[in-house]
């Protein structure tokens, strides 16, 4: 029915033939998003958007620094594909982002809604604050009393709209019958209000409204900070979850059309080209290949695959094209399974309870109990319940949680902006104060501290001959033990020999004839050695004695110095790994790391990390594959890279968005450093509650006090946070 | 005491204006990038001649 009623657009009676949704559905200018890790600086800016408006087809782009992505308006034909050669030639690394994941994050309502109250109170308690300047200095009788209906005029109207973020918090508090940081908020606000009206009205002598304003500003400045630091993770973190645009090439009567993984469902037939990753769970029905499934399992050798094998999500398909049936799609993958349980556990597991929470505890009650007590003495002192009540009403406002309620909003933004520029990405919003407890760190192996991509270790031991013949078969090839063997000896200054016939056989290696011979590289069963703990490549010269390549995972950029500090530190470092033990100790050894483990389960990562817990260590679990997540989930607090799975980030309570690992020992400094910030905070605020409380209670509180004392502790454990910058 | 009548008033539209100011900054996105923006005004493509 709404949609008829809705109005038509169309100006002349003719267009309305014209169905309405044929009219949305005209090509209109594609939006395309990209994320650029890289940029930094004016000059990124300039050069990434004069390159991307010189692409034909590129209607605008604007470059926003602050997330590191551009956005583009470009003709409906104009793919990110396109584009991301462009800056990839200019020298920018440009991942596409899906723009439907972001869209959720581009109108911002809720940060816009804080800022505006935010203004709002602003502006209010400057102009009262003014007023309030006249009565401190002297003004009286009828210039006061007006003055102070002024104050009421603009105070009542601006609390009603600014304050209403604490009413409603403090309403859904006691609607469950719990006491949280609003209720005391919420109760001095209204008290000072009724207050201060009553005394306008008896043309008495104190009247808060500034306080109330001030108030409200200061707080509301916490909640904006607060709310910055969440919406900046939140951004980037689905910024993260669009890097991976799912689409899946979808075989149906033999003709290939690419689709969303979204719309693939159960006994659908999927073609996974070389290099690409498994969209599904399912059942190989057609060619050979090499799977590498080091992010699920840790081990790093490829393993065969052919018709029959049972492929799970996630997994990236090597060397031939695969044709999968789909056995569980989208939410129903292992991989997603995973994920799930993850985020149950995690639900589950007891929460840590950050500082702010322990001390908002304590503090409610107290105030209250301390308010009503001055309000009863003094009643039973003067019998007077307009003093009695004027004196209840400054001890909430000079107890009120300002600087409380911004010294942790303060501190963390510091902290959390502060790594963020040094590309860490805080998720949770106790992880900070966790991390500075760490003494114990486990590291995974594959894809953590070590690139996924191996280096050739043995190449000083090959006769040059055999070097000549493997690189000629290697260059045949797009399997990364090829690749790296190639340009391995291309440094070194080899060429390769003439052969002919290469041929490269989906799941095996390439063949060639050499000299009349039939000379293979590959693995090692088809070329008839025995398989090593080592992953190696095998070369078949033609005369049966095979001889083997060497590799060793790349160590990631910087996992030297993070091992490195992280020890200097002091704290104990550990590595725990599914692969093979030769391989988790050539790695270990080259990182100075004495403590590790091989060929472990995601249950054996998970009772270690628990048997260190139980003897008292705080263990920090940095590591990216399914086989971790559990891990990641049971450790104090966990990092995982970026290049993750979803539900190893998910897991995690921080991403580390670069591919160097040394950020995670500043991280560790910069939380504990926080951490020191914020106690010194609640110290600051708690003095001078100390100094003004009394003052309160003996009734001693003038509203030039209450204003005094608010504005200074607020700014003093503002700045104290800034320190950390 | 006269005075007052009129500068009240005038404080306060003076304030509303930069209030209304802010809020429209505000609305039309100009808090979306602080990190570019204030990069943006390094760059010299505008320099000697006005954006056409």
């Amino acid at each position: 029915m709404t949609a008829q009623l809705t109005p038509s657009l169309a100006a002349c009676p003719g267009c309305l033939v014209v169905p309405r949704d044929a009219v949305d559905e005209t090509p209109e200018a594609a939006r395309l998003a990209l994320s650029l890790p890289g940029i930094h600086c004016q000059a990124c800016i300039s050069t990434v958007e004069a390159g991307l408006n010189a692409v034909p087809g590129v209607i605008s782009a604007r470059v926003n620094l602050t997330l590191k992505r551009a956005l583009i308006e470009a003709d409906p034909d104009i793919h990110a594909r396109d584009l991301i050669p462009v800056l990839t030639g200019l020298g920018f690394e440009a991942h596409e982002l899906d723009p439907g994941v972001l869209a959720a994050t581009q109108s911002d309502k809720a940060g816009r809604d804080l800022l505006m109250r935010l203004a709002v109170a602003g502006f209010a308690s400057m102009n009262v604050m003014l007023l309030s300047v006249s009565v401190w200095a002297g003004a009286s009788d009828a210039t006061r009393d007006m003055f102070h209906w002024i104050s009421a005029a603009i105070a009542l109207p601006a609390i009603g709209f600014s304050a209403q973020p604490f009413f409603k918090h403090a309403w859904t508090a006691l609607r469950v019958r719990r006491l949280n940081m609003d209720v005391p908020i919420v109760l001095a606000l209204v008290l000072a209000l009724v207050t201060s009206l009553w005394e306008t009205s008896l043309s008495g002598e104190h009247a808060y409204f500034d306080a109330a304003l001030t108030l409200t500003f200061f707080l509301l400045a916490g909640r904006y900070l607060d709310y910055r630091t969440r919406a900046v993770a939140r951004s980037a973190a689905e910024e993260l979850a669009a890097l991976e645009v799912p689409r899946a090439i979808l075989l149906r009567d033999g003709v290939e059309s690419e689709v969303a993984v979204g719309t693939l469902s159960i006994g659908d037939l999927i073609l996974v080209r070389p290099g690409g990753r498994m969209p599904v769970d399912g059942e190989v029905v057609s060619g050979q290949s090499e799977l590498d499934r080091s992010l699920l399992t840790g081990e790093t050798l490829p393993v065969f695959a052919g018709p029959g094998t049972v492929i799970s999500a996630g997994e990236v398909n090597l060397t031939g094209p695969l044709t999968i049936r789909a056995t569980a799609v989208g939410k129903d993958t292992s991989l997603h399974r995973m994920g799930d349980l993850v985020a149950i556990a995690e639900s589950g597991r007891s929460r840590y309870t950050s500082l702010a929470d322990n001390a908002a505890k304590l503090y409610a009650p107290g105030v209250h109990i301390l308010s009503a007590l001055s309000f009863v003495g003094w009643y039973l002192y003067t019998w007077d319940l307009r003093t009695a009540l004027n004196i209840a009403a400054a001890v909430l406002i000079i107890t009120c949680p300002c600087a409380l309620g911004l010294a942790v909003p303060a501190v963390t933004t510091a902290a959390s902006g502060r790594l963020f520029r040094r590309g860490m990405l805080i998720k949770d919003a106790t992880a900070l104060e966790r991390l500075a407890q760490v003494d114990t760190v486990v590291f995974d192996k594959t894809g953590t501290l070590t690139a996924g991509t191996p280096q050739l270790t043995n190449l000083g031991d090959v006769p040059r001959a055999d070097l000549e013949l493997a690189l000629a078969l290697a260059e045949a090839s797009a399997h990364p033990l090829s690749r790296s063997l190639a340009q391995a000896a291309r440094e070194a200054g080899i060429s390769p020999v003439e052969i002919t016939d290469i041929r490269e056989v989906p799941g095996f290696g390439t063949q060639a004839r050499y000299r009349g011979a039939r000379v293979r590289l590959g693995r090692p069963a088809w070329v008839g050695a025995t398989p090593s703990a080592i992953t190696t490549a095998w070369l078949d010269r033609g005369d049966g004695a095979p001889r083997g390549f060497h590799f060793t995972d790349s160590l990631r950029p910087g996992a030297a110095e993070a091992v490195q500090a992280l020890l200097d530190a002091g704290k104990q470092v550990l590595l725990l790994s599914g692969d093979t033990g030769g391989a988790v100790e050539a790695v270990a050894s080259r990182l100075g790391i004495t403590d590790w483990v091989a060929e472990a389960l995601p249950d054996d990562k998970v009772e270690k990390i628990n048997s260190l817990t139980d003897q008292g260590h705080r263990v920090l679990m940095v590591g990216d594959g399914l086989n971790d997540t559990a891990a990641l989930t049971a450790a104090h607090v966990s990092i995982s890279p970026a290049s993750a799975l979803d539900a190893a980030r998910v897991a995690s309570d921080i991403v580390l968005l670069g591919q160097d690992l040394t950020p995670i020992a500043e991280a560790c400094e910069v939380a504990r450093r926080a951490t020191k910030r914020i106690r010194e905070n609640f110290q600051l605020a708690t003095l001078y509650n100390v100094i003004a409380v009394p003052l309160a209670v003996a009734g001693l509180a003038t509203p030039l006090i209450a204003a005094l004392a608010m504005s200074t502790s607020s700014i003093t454990v503002s700045l104290n946070a800034l320190r950390l910058r | 005491m006269q005075v007052l009548t009129f500068l009240i008033p005038i404080s306060l539209l003076l304030g509303g204006l930069g209030l209304a100011g802010f809020l429209y900054t505000v609305r039309s996105n100009q808090y979306d990038d602080p990190e570019g923006d204030s990069r943006r005004i390094l760059n010299d493509e505008w320099d000697d001649y006005p954006k056409p």
